[in-house]
């Protein structure tokens, strides 16, 4: 039964959805942003360290950063690192806290107690402090370490609505079917309880996305950007904040782009997150 | 919505009841519910140990270049973090400290830890009580206009630019505040806190509007929005539809009947964030130069400062459990279901 009513049910699902004002919209924007980010690079007037004039002045289109170097060009390099490791550890996390949820949901008794309490002390952490206790004792962190803290930083929220949503399917007829069946464990999870749980799990990835970008930012406006020589939004601020009372675009334009990326992917997970209330 | 849909049942926690009754369930269920959330705290601890000190190496961070230069500084280091003994010696000579108020000692000045704590912590106390403070009427205020115009037009609106706003990052909120009222447009508030060495950052009034605006910017958006979708559940009901048919105006059901409901789930979502608010004060202090805890980790983070990092984040984690057990326990205590599940 569940593979008569979820296979044809993806392109519809795509199809309401895009009769959805919020997701439309919002989903849109974040296509625009992201465009943006991989291809304005390429666009760039002048280079990513390529100094224009003296530092904070008006040459330009949006004037001249901290190093004389142009803010248009700066913001136009700085999208793609903000949305690669948004993207990846978005990935990471969504990976690791539906397997983490899935297993304590279908595993059910023991291994849910346990596995949820476990969760729980990861869960004692406000995201942006658990990224920082491991910086504490590194220096100049690679991208990867920065995917995989915020990645695992989402994890046991993630894991917390995979857990609700798989408990409500590991029950169902056709999972007890197939376990009768004689199907081995992971095929269940795989090709029966996964499948089922896809409309959620859209709308907590499109949440978690919106809250990678903020962290990511966050970590660069904190000063603990992977490279600090490339241009990346949540860095920009930090390093033109001394200059926002006689050249606030240095600042102003990155956030207005973290703004905008922001609600557009938010916008997009709610209505998301409305189409999988009404699917049920 | 989503935000609805991950807020946790308290009833999810609620043992079956055992053959016990009244008083002795409800004292089984709190000591139950106190010793989880100890043995939470304790994972956390070494959760915390295990990744500042176990995941790096803090000698060679502080150092950076000067690794290889200095082996003297080295040994001096490695004897102050004790990294001749094993990992777990160290561990329970850490938590020891800990549980008898004695910290150690920061690497970045040689002070004790907990002098230089303490301090920033009311300071903290005080930023987040006012934010929560101004937060919580302003949330369910905006809620109840909200409902009123239920799937109306000026509804619509305000939900719209909530769900904005719960999108962007606090410190992108911050600066957008920084730029209109302090720099850029307007020059009426300061943009950072001057604080005195022996004084407040509550002395200057004018400097906490700005931090308090950022945070109850940040965290109103998510509570009026669960509280509307409550109060409209409760709005749409059969016994709210009796009231009204009774004759009793539209006020008083929004008062007395959704309201009151409305109460449960706005606790919970006020605890989780006020404990969010513990985290996301990081951001706000640093930003705004406010002599807090957050800050003072963000400081401390920098200069690898391995005993002050510790105990910074073995107090934001606790005060994290501690406000999940505070709401835990009101809002089984308000739900007569909850209740009675307990103590029958």
């Amino acid at each position: 039964m569940s593979a008569t009513t979820s296979s044809p049910a993806a392109p519809s699902f795509l199809r309401r959805a895009l009769k959805q004002k919020r997701f439309s919209v919002g989903g849109g924007v974040t296509l625009l942003v992201v465009l943006f980010a991989i291809f304005a690079p390429f666009f760039a007037p002048y280079g990513e360290n390529e100094t224009t004039g003296p530092p904070y002045s008006p040459i330009g289109v949006l004037g001249t950063d901290y190093l004389g170097q142009d803010v248009l060009s700066r913001v136009m390099y700085g999208g793609w690192g903000v949305l690669v490791i948004s993207v990846l550890a978005t990935i990471v996390g969504m990976v690791l806290g539906i397997a983490i949820g899935v297993v304590a949901a279908y595993g059910g008794g023991w291994w849910d107690e346990v596995i949820m309490r476990l969760n729980d002390v990861l869960l004692a952490f406000p995201q942006i402090l658990l990224a920082l206790v491991v910086l504490t004792a590194l220096q100049n962190p690679a991208p990867w370490v920065i995917i995989v803290l915020v990645g695992t930083s989402h994890a046991p929220r993630v894991a917390r609505v995979a857990r609700g949503v798989a408990l409500g399917i590991v029950s169902r007829d056709f999972v007890v079917a197939a376990e009768a069946l004689g199907e081995k464990r992971s095929r269940v999870i795989l090709a029966e309880v996964l499948p089922n749980m896809t409309g959620p799990l859209l709308a907590e990835a499109g949440l978690r996305l919106t809250y990678s970008i903020g962290i990511v930012a966050a970590l660069g406006f904190l000063g603990f950007a992977a490279d600090p020589g490339a241009a990346n939004w949540g860095q920009m601020i930090n390093e033109n904040r001394l200059g926002l009372a006689t050249q606030p675009w240095a600042v102003l334009a990155p956030v207005i782009m973290i703004a905008i990326f922001t609600i557009a992917t938010n916008l997009m997970a709610d209505g998301l997150a409305q189409l999988a209330q009404r699917g049920e | 919505m989503s935000q609805v849909a991950t807020l946790p049942d308290p009833l999810e926690e609620v043992a079956p009841p055992r053959g016990r009754h009244g008083g002795a369930a409800w004292a089984v269920w709190l000591l139950r519910r106190i010793g989880l959330a100890l043995l939470t705290l304790w994972l956390v601890s070494v959760l915390v140990y295990v990744a500042t000190v176990a995941l790096g190496d803090p000698v060679r961070a502080i150092l950076g270049r000067d690794y290889n230069s200095n082996p003297g500084r080295v040994a001096q280091l490695e004897a102050q973090l004790n990294a001749d003994q094993g990992l777990v010696a160290r561990y329970f000579d850490w938590l020891g400290g800990l549980l008898t108020g004695d910290p150690g000692t920061s690497l970045a000045n040689q002070q004790p830890v907990w002098g230089q704590i303490s301090a920033n912590v009311l300071n903290t106390l005080v930023l987040v009580l006012l934010a929560a403070a101004v937060m919580i009427p302003l949330a369910f205020g905006i809620a109840m206009i909200s409902a009123h115009y239920r799937r109306r037009r000026p509804d619509t609106v305000i939900q719209t630019i909530l769900l904005g706003l719960a999108g962007v990052p606090e410190f992108v909120i911050g600066i957008l505040l920084v730029a209109l009222f302090s720099t850029t447009v307007f020059h009426v508030l300061p943009a950072v806190t001057l604080v005195s060495p022996t004084g407040h950052p509550w002395d200057q009034p004018a400097g906490m509007v700005l931090p308090v605006a950022t945070l109850v910017l940040a965290v109103t958006p998510y509570v009026s929005r669960i509280v509307r979708a409550t109060l409209l559940e409760v709005l749409d009901s059969d016994y709210v539809e009796l009231a009204r048919l009774k004759g009793i105006p539209e006020p008083v059901v929004m008062r007395k009947h959704a309201l009151l409901n409305a109460i449960v789930p706005g606790i919970q979502v006020i605890a989780l964030q006020l404990a969010w608010l513990a985290g996301g004060v990081v951001l706000v202090e640093t930003l705004f130069a406010y002599p807090g805890i957050g800050r003072q980790l963000v400081d401390s983070v920098r200069n690898h400062d391995v005993p002050m990092v510790q105990a910074l984040s073995m107090i934001i984690a606790a005060v994290y459990i501690a406000v999940n057990l505070v709401a835990d326990i009101l809002s089984i205590l308000l739900t007569p279901r909850a209740r009675t599940a307990i103590s029958q």
